[in-house]
């Protein structure tokens, strides 16, 4: 699963909102579409870890951030516009 | 009934207020920021908003034991740390002893996509963090604004925001949220509408090149506050308001005396000097003595060990006290003995309302019992004149609430009775020295005259005022049929009086002698003529002695003629004394 253009992400959520929860099922479903097998998700609670927040400089959420290939990209929103985040984790849609 | 209402009212709940701890806001507000509740503190760039938040939560933190957090959006917080440093500031040590933490907030829009609805929870998540990983009873947002460039959804922006000012609230934290002041509001994206409680306004204005910092309080709700426009001042001391625009006229007269310092000008104010707490101008033209006048006082204060401080526009510290030694004045040791303060500084370094601010800062810091300003006159060049006025007004009337007396020195042309100040101030003073320079028979002599002195018999003389190594004298004019004359022609009509009295003293003498002379010529013609009846006196005697001898010898002879005769003419009378002895 760590090929070149393998696809880390992180998705920062604060509990069980419905944004929140918008924004991970948003998510699974675009990179199961266009990134089948090379991305690997990782879903943070800043509710359980506030301290995190301000280390990684989240202000909005949900934030979806690109770890992966480089450079860091930021995303924020429930990830309902799905050309945006296309746009935004610079996914070029097949 | 009346008590019973007072103590009800008493019981009212008030707000609470939490302290700045900046000098002059606290009296402003009338015991700080409300407690508990959001302030707006709004201005242009520039304004000291970081700096009046820093020192909102540091003040917290070292005097009020209440732990602060700064949320900062504009600047790193290395770079905060370091800006504050120049002020001892040690933020890195309260933030290892947690009782102050920064947090950054970075937002840029270039960098970030957005893709669907979010909110702001992972800032409160932060806040809220921070704020009680340290118990924070403070908390400064700097600049929350600046969300508004970093996001596009501006609608969101609002609510969230409504939605953290009244979560703040809850948090129960006295919070400051800054602003930038934008075009016909208070700020540019309206924050006002959010913060209601406090709202504090900052200004920095420019006129004449010159710079003037003031504060405004826009509103307070829930507590009485000082309307007008404050100056400020921020140097390596902080932030400091002059709380005073004007203040009425309530202050105690003090009927204690301060010398003069000069023995001949306290005479002339019935021998004591000046009221303490009074206001002084001493007016002149150049080179008239105004500060030593000045000089002479400050000497005297500091004599009596109190403190002093001198304000000087026009002259550093060291020229002062240089120059006071040609008049035997030693300033020096009072400035090492902590009595004297300089505080020199040129009118044109800032505006007047800054330094009004400085020089309430320096005599609430220093708290001297008596000030010089040399030369007010100066300030005309940091300002208007109706400034200028406004400025002194104010100054006159802190002085006068403090009991500090106040001697200002006025540089200017006065002649009279049509004396005036140019900046009109004449009316505010209790006492005016004038000093003149007059030209006469070639050379100007210094002259002085008690223009009046309120509130005390003054003498209305004019005298002629000498400075000497030894310090001012001041000797009656000398008013003779030719006018009033000073200098040496004062001394060459004292010379020509003296010699005028030495010849008149000279005649006298030589009348005098010349009575004693005629008396001892009378006396002795009195002794010639006492001889000359003396002698006739004798001769007299002599005449009448010869002639009863004549008598006795005429009757002996007769007696003797009888005997012969032997007739008894009359024999017993003669026959009584001896016969035999006729001749004696």
């Amino acid at each position: 699963m760590t090929g070149p253009d393998a696809y880390s992400l992180r998705l920062y959520v604060a509990g069980q909102t419905p944004k929140s929860i918008a924004a991970i099922g948003n998510l699974k479903q675009i990179c199961e579409q266009h990134l089948p097998g090379r991305y690997e998700i990782e879903i943070v609670d800043l509710m359980k870890d506030p301290a995190l927040a301000m280390r990684h400089q989240i202000v909005a959420i949900p934030t979806l951030i690109r770890q992966l290939p480089e450079p860091l990209k930021r995303i924020i929103g429930d990830l309902s516009n799905t050309e945006k985040v296309l746009v935004g984790l610079d996914i070029h849609p097949k | 009934m009346t008590g019973k209402v007072r103590a009800n009212l008493g019981d009212l709940p008030t707000i609470g207020k939490s302290p700045t701890g900046i000098g002059g806001l606290d009296e402003v507000t009338q015991g700080g920021l409300p407690q508990g509740r959001p302030t707006l503190l709004c201005g242009s760039a520039g304004c000291g908003k970081t700096l009046f938040g820093i020192t909102f939560l540091y003040n917290g933190a070292v005097q009020y034991n209440e732990r602060g957090v700064f949320l900062a959006f504009e600047e790193q917080p290395e770079d905060l740390i370091k800006n504050v440093g120049s002020l001892n500031y040690d933020i890195e040590k309260l933030i290892a002893e947690k009782k102050f933490a920064i947090d950054h907030i970075e937002i840029e829009r270039s960098k970030i996509a957005e893709a669907g609805e979010y909110d702001l929870e992972g800032l409160f998540l932060r806040l809220g963090f921070a704020i009680d990983s340290i118990g924070a009873k403070r908390v400064v947002v700097d600049t929350i604004e600046t969300l508004f460039s970093g996001l596009e959804n501006e609608q969101l922006l609002r609510s969230e925001l409504r939605r953290l000012f009244d979560w703040l609230k809850s948090k129960g934290v006295t919070a400051i949220i800054t602003g930038e002041r934008g075009e016909g509001t208070l700020t540019r994206y309206g924050l006002e509408e959010y913060v209601a409680d406090c709202v504090i306004l900052l200004d920095n204005r420019v006129q004449d090149q010159l710079s003037t910092r003031r504060l405004r309080i826009v509103k307070y709700r829930g507590s009485a506050h000082g309307t007008n426009e404050y100056p400020f001042i921020i140097d390596e001391q902080g932030i400091t308001v002059m709380p005073i625009t004007s203040t009425g006229l309530a202050h105690a007269a003090s009927s204690e005396r301060l010398p003069t310092g000069i023995p001949d000008l306290d005479q002339m104010l019935e021998g004591k000097g000046y009221y303490k707490g009074s206001s002084i101008l001493v007016s002149g033209m150049a080179g008239s003595g105004k500060s030593t006048v000045a000089a002479h006082f400050v000497n005297e204060t500091c004599a009596s060990g109190h403190r002093c401080i001198y304000f000087a526009m026009e002259e550093s510290q060291h020229q002062i006290i240089r120059n006071m030694h040609s008049v035997g004045i030693d300033l020096q040791k009072w400035v090492d003995k902590k009595l004297l303060r300089f505080s020199a500084r040129r009118p044109s370094l800032f505006g007047l309302e800054t330094h009004l601010a400085t020089m309430y800062r320096d005599v609430t810091e220093f708290e001297p019992i008596a000030v010089v300003i040399d030369p007010m006159s100066a300030l005309l060049g940091a300002g208007a004149t109706p400034d200028v006025h406004s400025m002194v007004l104010r100054l006159v009337d802190f002085l006068k609430a403090r009991g500090v007396t106040a001697l200002f020195t006025n540089l200017g042309v006065v002649s009279g009775e049509d004396a005036t100040t140019e900046i009109q101030i004449s009316s505010l003073m209790d006492a005016w020295l004038l000093l003149y320079n007059r030209e006469s028979n070639g050379e100007h002599n210094r002259q002085l005259y008690l223009l009046k002195s309120r509130g005390m018999a003054h003498s209305n003389q004019v005298r002629e005022f000498i400075m000497s190594s030894n310090g001012i004298k001041l000797r009656a004019a000398y008013v003779g049929p030719e006018g009033v004359l000073t200098g040496s022609a004062r001394l060459a009509q004292e010379a020509k009086d003296q010699a005028a009295i030495l010849v008149r003293e000279q005649e006298m003498e030589r009348r005098s002698r010349e009575l004693e002379r005629k008396r001892r010529e009378i006396g002795a013609q009195i002794d010639i003529l006492q001889a000359q009846l003396a002698n006739e006196e004798a001769e007299v005697d002599l005449l009448t002695s010869e002639s009863a001898a004549r008598e006795d010898q005429l009757a002996a002879d007769r007696v003797a003629m009888g005997v012969n005769r032997q007739t008894r003419a009359k024999p017993d009378k003669v026959a009584t004394k001896p016969v035999h002895n006729p001749k004696k």
